[in-house]
């Protein structure tokens, strides 16, 4: 028990951590007594307040919306190179993003949640059709099978989704940075977009972490210990297609989070999905949100889409934990 | 009580399970038998609801499988299937605790006093309560098994399904697992039904066998109304022979293989026997199977070397196997390969004849001293002595088991009529003698040449056994009554 509060009080210390450095570091230092005491400097508090802060959380709603997605679709498929990334989920979404942006769709009654709905739809049916197809190849559904299949729906949608930039002609530049996964100049209306659909999304998969916890002994021995296998496998498809839609649709593409923050937190706190969901979710936004911090400090003043920091991190990782599944050992 | 109702599935057209109906009581072990593809594996999904049956019903307790929620099934019923790698590594409690998955409930439900106590429990009837924070895949693949069976256990349900719970183990482990599901069984009534590769260990364990082949049952009933040879032979399509366990009342198998042993010539003649002052000795360069009644390797098996042995008349018998084995192995033979026998008689004068007929010729040996004749029909208390009168008889040949005890009784009435006929008497009765007080008696075969399914005094065989005992022991009475005159 004390490891398990010791691994909540650590990650949101790291969480809490990042946000302070998220909101304080940047082109204009701003000292961290802006935060309680916004009178003190109100220019600094208001870079702090309506730049800042907006773009720091939506980082981490991203981020651990991304996260938790990830490590829901690891357990889900046994699979540790799972992420939405990988299976071609973000490219799903940003399909329908796109779309609703090319179209200028609008769904009456949904106004400003149109986009994140229609992403978390392409999410949903490109998840469905990664694993449809996976397993008419494979029935036992290997690693690599899954990650294969991922590759070539991620491939054949942004071909689409490069089609759709091809035939628009003004907003290319901003449809091509939103597609590399970016949280810059979204302000608040893009956090009240998200927020939403990424507490409902987390609610629900941690509802099902301990049909989790049984599924990675395989289907069957889940059925076996009680769980309703196909309600909780589509409660957990539909979970992660939420917080995948609602991630791409504010931030575009970022890959690899939802892959290496799962990993780490499964190895230095165990695979229990009671705590690795939450876990990971809070590491999740710490992570995001000092990549992001890095995104934009590093070449400063220009800013580095953060899909490359998180590649840049992710990719290595992605290849050291294919290395160790295929090669065995840790 | 677990039913199963003209039962019929299989995957997409084709129908590996037949109509199969039969039930388990309360309590008791059922186990499922049958070759690779018979159907054992889709019988078990069948039963355990994860492949929905074409046709037929499971029934618990008289209700149907279907209407069962899935947690409330997985409370009734615990399924051990067969070990699988995973991707992530869990802790031994971490699996041992999701048998508790079907006991909680609502979102937030917590971990009751109840279920850690079923998990503890689990833990310590598997043994594997040190292992607690250990990642199950850094066991090996029979403590895993034991992990796997402690999951099952903490579901405590009534109803066990195992799919060869003792695959990958240790013949210890298959037998520590099994005793710890068994007793299990019976504290808890528990209603077990198990896959069983191992005929023998089934037979062993479980109260009833159900042999399966194609997809129908060949037999169910009680081991022995189920392990029997023919249906064995014809389901697995190998010769097998029955035999009974040497402890419990259950049926055994051993395998017949069907490479046969060398095919070369090999016969016991008269002319390799050794007989010296210490000992006469016999030795065969392939195996003979033998029945005795011998010091060392005694009862039936297969043995190179026969040793018939002189020993002092005040000899110390009390510790004699162990004596004897050290007297085997100081010679350069195996004791497990060797058969031994003593005497107070002089082995010199063992007599060892080779007698002929159509199918073929047998060898005998006796050495006979009647100091202590007995008349068996007076049942007077007496000392124990080192055998007096030891008889071999050594045929090349196949015998029967039957065929082995009727050559040893036909061997033994031979030697009673060749005591009267030398008018043994009995020293403390003063009656006729019908043996002495340790006789021994060894018939062995080549096991190679003619089958001689029977050894009564009427057949060929038995007619050279009996002839010929008479003959030898009549003539090993003289020279023992001639050396004692001198």
């Amino acid at each position: 028990m004390n490891k398990t509060v010791l691994a909540y009080l650590v990650s949101l210390f790291l969480l809490s951590g990042s946000v302070v450095l998220g909101v304080t570091v940047g082109t204009v230092p701003i000292s961290p007594a802006v935060i309680w005491n916004p009178s003190s400097d109100a220019m600094a508090a208001n870079i702090l307040w309506n730049i800042r802060m907006p773009r720091v959380v939506l980082a981490g709603l991203v981020g651990a919306a991304l996260a938790i997605a990830g490590a829901a679709f690891q357990g889900l498929l046994k699979n540790p190179l799972a992420d939405p990334y990988t299976l071609g989920v973000s490219s799903g979404a940003a399909v329908g993003a796109v779309m609703t942006l090319f179209f200028g769709i609008s769904i009456p009654f949904l106004g400003m949640f149109t986009l994140p709905v229609i992403s978390m739809i392409g999410a949903l049916i490109t998840m469905l059709a990664v694993m449809g197809f996976a397993r008419l190849v494979d029935r036992s559904m290997k690693m690599e099978t899954v990650i294969l299949t991922g590759i070539i729906f991620s491939s054949f949608l942004g071909s689409i989704i490069s089609l759709m930039i091809a035939l628009t002609g003004e907003e290319l530049r901003q449809i091509i940075g939103w597609l590399l996964g970016s949280v810059s100049m979204r302000g608040w209306p893009y956090v009240q977009m998200a927020l939403p659909f990424i507490l409902i999304g987390s609610f629900v998969l941690w509802l099902y972490r301990r049909e989790l916890n049984a599924m990675l002994f395989g289907e069957e021995r889940a059925q076996h210990l009680g769980v309703e296998v196909k309600k909780s496998k589509m409660a957990i498809l539909i979970g992660g297609s939420v917080l995948t839609g609602a991630a791409v649709a504010v931030s575009g593409t970022i890959g690899f989070v939802g892959l290496v923050v799962p990993h780490m937190t499964r190895l230095v706190w165990g695979s229990d999905h009671r705590h690795l969901l939450p876990l990971s979710f809070i590491n999740g936004a710490a992570l995001l949100i000092v990549c992001d911090l890095v995104a934009r400090m590093i070449i400063s003043p220009t800013e580095l889409p953060i899909g490359v920091i998180t590649a840049f991190i992710g990719a290595p990782i992605f290849a050291l934990i294919f290395f160790r599944q295929r090669r065995g050992g840790l | 009580m677990l039913q199963i109702e003209n039962i019929s599935g299989g995957y997409g057209d084709k129908k590996i399970v037949d109509s199969l109906s039969f039930q388990v009581e309360k309590g008791c072990m059922l186990g499922i038998l049958g070759p690779n593809g018979s159907g054992k594996s889709t019988l078990m999904k069948l039963i355990s609801g994860v492949l929905p049956p074409t046709d037929g019903e499971v029934r618990i307790d008289g209700r149907a499988l279907a209407d069962f929620p899935a947690k409330e099934l997985a409370r009734k019923m615990a399924v051990l299937p067969q070990l699988h790698a995973h991707a992530f590594s869990h802790t031994v409690r971490e699996t041992i605790s999701l048998g508790r998955y079907p006991h909680q409930s609502g979102w937030f439900s917590s971990w009751s006093e109840e279920d850690e106590a079923a998990v503890q429990e689990a833990m310590q009837l598997l043994n594997v309560s040190q292992y607690e924070t250990t990642l199950i895949e850094q066991m090996s693949g029979g403590e895993q098994q034991r992990v796997f069976v402690a999951q099952a256990l903490a579901q405590n349900a009534s109803i066990l399904l195992l799919d060869e719970p003792t695959n990958h183990l240790d013949i210890n482990h298959q037998k520590e697992l099994l005793d710890t599901i068994k007793k299990q069984a019976i504290e808890k009534e528990l209603t077990v039904v198990s896959i069983f590769h191992d005929i023998n260990l089934a037979a062993m364990y479980c109260d009833e066998l159900l042999l399966l082949d194609e997809g129908r049952i060949v037999r169910i009933g009680e081991p022995h109304e189920v392990v029997r040879t023919h249906d064995v032979e014809s389901v697995y399509k190998t010769r097998v022979s029955n035999h009974p366990h040497p402890e419990l009342p259950k049926p055994q198998i051993t395998l017949l293989p069907g490479v046969r042993r060398h095919a070369a010539e090999q016969t016991v003649r008269a002319c390799d026997f050794l007989v010296t002052p210490e000992f006469v000795v016999y030795q065969s360069e392939w195996p003979l199977k033998t029945v005795s009644s011998a010091v060392v390797n005694a009862g039936s098996g297969w043995f190179r070397n026969f040793i018939n042995r002189r020993v002092d008349a005040t000899y110390n018998i009390d510790n004699s196997y162990e004596e004897m084995v050290g007297y085997i192995e100081d010679s350069g033979l195996k004791a497990t390969d060797t058969v031994a026998m003593m005497t107070a008689v002089r082995t010199e004068h063992a007599i060892v004849r080779e007698y002929e007929a159509d199918f073929g010729t047998i060898v005998v040996s006796v050495t006979a001293g009647v100091g202590n004749g007995v008349d068996v029909s007076q049942a007077v208390s007496r000392e124990l002595r080192v055998g007096t009168i030891n008889t071999w008889i050594m045929v090349n040949g196949i015998l029967s088991d039957e065929a082995f005890i009727q050559a040893m009784i036909t061997a033994t009435e031979a030697k009673t009529k060749a005591l009267q006929h030398e008018e043994v008497i009995d020293p403390l009765t003063g009656t006729m003698a019908t043996g002495t007080s340790t006789d021994s008696c060894l018939v062995a075969a080549t096991q190679l040449g003619e089958a001689l399914p029977y050894a009564g005094p009427i057949t060929e065989v038995g007619k050279l056994i009996g002839a010929g005992v008479f003959e030898c022991t009549v003539e090993a009475i003289h020279l023992y009554r001639e050396a004692k005159k001198t």
